[in-house]
């Protein structure tokens, strides 16, 4: 037990590691913007003491590295800083009124409802592809097995927003079942709120099972051959039991690590489904602040995107190594 | 709810179904091995199937109007759906019967063993490629051509507000669409084309070189792509797009320009992981240390002896960095950062025309568009990746 511990300690130190190295690279990338903030926010008229007035109260007179650290500080503690397109400039030309949205107070409802699209999505996808990629290992190369494996290729081949239209189409438009746009806000039944999300969860769950199932697949196809399965056919199993009872739970490795893999694309895969359901999520937030330079936002947004990826993998491999004796005690 | 309901209910019928075909199969036959040992999950399936198919064929021949003229849109867009599904699957049938009685021995030899989901990935390419390379004898009018009708609807049925001008109709500043669909083809793909290459000149060569030096630079050079790859690849490319969008300014070609390199060096780290873990099984073989020996220099090592014995896994690589590279490009202009105006791209094309998709109750033809260019990403990331999974399958030769 001892050296399960050390290791995940290891991977845990290492995920902290990168996330550091991520957060730093992230920085640089910002800081290669042309001009300063200060310049981009008020253009070409600017005078020059508005400039240094607004450099000065975005701490960007201080010298780069004390810059990162102070930004790392605050987004430890919670503080990403102020959004530019939030901050109130009046405060600068005197008329202060006290009054500014803080990127965390502008991100936290957010991350909050991607969460939940998230997990509505992980729930329908996980079960569903699990099943099925059972069902196309015990009837392989059927009939069945072949459609399949053609629609979820397709379906794992196709962009996002295809996918999301075609659903709009028929579930939305020419049968009113479920809404299109997906207004969310504060204050609303959980009722409500699953059904306004249940279109953008269809779309992701089209986009992750279709990995996740061919993974099971072939994961529980590749032991088909062992002679430990050979020896329970030939005790007379049926191919239903072999599959769940014997195969499974020694390919339940490569699954977990498929299904933390394609929790991680969900986070990042939100992006494009939010903007076409007009969802109110982190995903359509960080896409309307790279169109307007909101530098902040986009900061703020990137790293907590790098965060859950990063997190998740740490996750895939922590659950892979625990669930694989052969991998706890390394040769 | 009464659809949830309506649901369960036709389950538990097929459910019935399929234990009445297994007993009645057993009287019939006389407990014939078919169906005494069938599971019923299988009858199940038989019966599911059936219905499904029955019910098509019911609603394929169901009339496209009401009486009163309104269009069933729902019978209409699912007779486009399966006529496009049995064409398609023809085309392709014929193409594989074509490849397998003409040319050289080794490609009908080929042809011979492909599936036609395969065949059609082929036919699939060689049409895209066909309509990106001749786009402009093939389009009606230029990309950019403005003509004075704005807003024409597609058809070209002039009663219906079309024109026969415009098959597909004219966009909000009066360009054809039609043409600008087909010159998508060569702005779309050529550009994921060219990106691809420059990551695989980028990935590939670093990969290999790493392989054959190994020692810091190869620690450099895998530790840095460890980086760049724990960063979400559409958000690390949207976040350097903001940064691209200020250098460049007004200049919207340089913009394209930067997101070709952007793409290709974000992409490039997926690359060199392959290069270098191929490159790393050939440098220990005995006729690199001959090669080695014979005192060949490193470029001679990477591009004649390496190279040709890493085509395989690369070239399969290819086919699926293209697919992701092409959709990645289409997402980004699909989020209005991408390729931009006056080039005309399919991502953008579905932006712009999305709104359309709400009045195909009324008009099909209509909402057909974005779903058209949409279609249009899509058809080419299947056919390649159907392609690339064939191959895939022949190498591999998965066990039973």
């Amino acid at each position: 037990m001892h050296s399960v511990i050390r290791i995940i300690l290891q991977r845990l130190a290492l995920g902290l590691l990168t996330l550091f190295v991520v957060s730093v690279v992230i920085f640089t990338a910002v800081n290669m913007l042309p001009g300063d903030f200060a310049q981009a926010i008020l253009g070409q008229g600017a005078t020059p003491e508005a400039v240094d007035a607004i450099r000065k109260d975005l701490g960007l007179d201080q010298p780069p590295v004390t810059r990162y650290f102070q930004w790392l500080g605050g987004a430890l503690q919670g503080d990403l800083g102020n959004s530019f397109a939030q901050a109130n400039f009046a405060s600068f030309v005197g008329a202060d009124s006290g009054v500014r949205t803080t990127v965390a107070q502008q991100i936290a409802p957010r991350f909050a409802n991607t969460m939940f699209l998230a997990a509505v999505t992980a729930c329908i996808a996980v079960p569903v592809s699990l099943v099925l990629g059972i069902l196309a290992a015990l009837f392989r190369n059927s009939v069945f097995d072949r459609a399949t494996n053609v629609t979820t290729l397709t379906s794992i081949s196709s962009p996002e927003f295809f996918l999301a239209y075609v659903l709009i189409l028929f579930l939305a438009v020419l049968n009113p079942m479920l809404p299109s746009l997906s207004n969310i806000f504060e204050g609303m039944s959980f009722g409500e709120r699953l059904e306004k999300t249940l279109l953008p969860a269809l779309t992701l769950t089209l986009v992750v099972t279709a990995h996740m199932m061919r993974m099971t697949r072939a994961a529980i196809i590749n032991l088909l051959a062992s002679p430990y399965i050979e020896m329970a056919r030939l005790k007379g199993l049926s191919p239903m039991r072999v599959i769940v009872k014997h195969a499974l739970p020694n390919a339940l490795a490569p699954i977990i690590n498929v299904i933390a893999l394609n929790l991680a694309y969900l986070i990042t895969g939100v992006v494009v489904v939010e903007v076409v359901f007009v969802y109110p999520g982190i995903g359509q937030l960080f896409v309307d602040s790279v169109k307007i330079r909101d530098i902040p936002v986009v900061q703020a947004c990137c790293l907590i995107f790098a965060a859950a990826y990063i997190l998740l993998n740490l996750l895939a491999d922590i659950l892979s190594i625990l669930s694989n004796p052969r991998l706890r005690h390394p040769k | 709810m009464s659809t949830l309901l309506t649901l369960a209910l036709i389950l538990v019928a097929v459910a019935a179904g399929g234990w009445v075909l297994r007993f009645a199969g057993q009287k019939a036959s006389g407990n014939a091995p078919t169906f005494r040992d069938m599971p019923f999950a299988v009858a199940f399936g038989y019966v599911f199937g059936a219905s499904l198919l029955i019910f098509s064929i019911w609603y394929f021949f169901q009339p496209t109007q009401t009486d009163a003229g309104v269009p069933n849109a729902g019978v209409v867009f699912f007779r486009w759906a399966v006529q496009f599904f049995i064409v398609s699957a023809i085309a392709a049938f014929l193409f594989r019967a074509l490849g397998r009685t003409v040319g050289t021995k080794g490609s009908r030899k080929l042809f011979r063993q492909m599936p036609l989901t395969a065949s059609f990935g082929v036919l699939v390419v060689i049409l895209y490629a066909f309509t990106a390379v001749f786009a402009a004898w093939l389009a009606p009018h230029g990309q950019e051509e403005i003509f004075t009708k704005v807003n024409v609807l597609p058809g070209g049925n002039a009663a219906t507000g079309g024109d026969p001008l415009h098959p597909l109709g004219t966009d909000q500043i009066g360009r054809d669409l039609l043409s600008r669909l087909i010159y998508g083809a060569q702005n779309t793909v050529g550009i994921a084309f060219v990106t691809t290459c420059l990551a695989f000149f980028l990935g590939g060569s670093l990969g290999f070189l790493a392989a054959t030096l190994q020692g810091w630079l190869d620690q450099i050079l895998s530790r840095a792509v460890d980086v760049l790859m724990a960063i979400p690849s559409l958000i690390f490319a949207l976040l350097l797009m903001t940064i691209a969008s200020a250098w460049a300014g007004s200049e919207r070609w340089l913009l394209t320009v930067y997101m070709i390199i952007i793409i290709a060096v974000i992409d490039s780290t997926r690359v060199f992981r392959l290069a270098r873990a191929v490159g790393l099984n050939i440098v220990v073989m005995d006729y690199i240390e001959a090669a080695k020996l014979r005192g060949e220099g490193l470029g001679y090592l990477i591009f004649k002896e390496i190279l040709p014995n890493a085509t395989a896994p690369l070239l399969a690589e290819f086919g699926l960095r293209f697919c992701f590279v092409f959709l990645t490009i289409a997402s980004l202009s699909f989020l209005g950062v991408g390729i931009q105006p006056p080039l005309a791209d399919w991502g953008t094309m579905v932006r712009d025309s999305a709104q359309f998709i709400n009045f195909a109750a009324f008009s099909p033809l209509t909402a057909a568009l974005p779903l058209l260019a949409a279609g249009a990403i899509a058809l080419l990331t299947v056919g390649v990746n159907f392609v690339v999974d064939w191959m895939l399958h022949r190498s591999s030769g998965l066990k039973e």
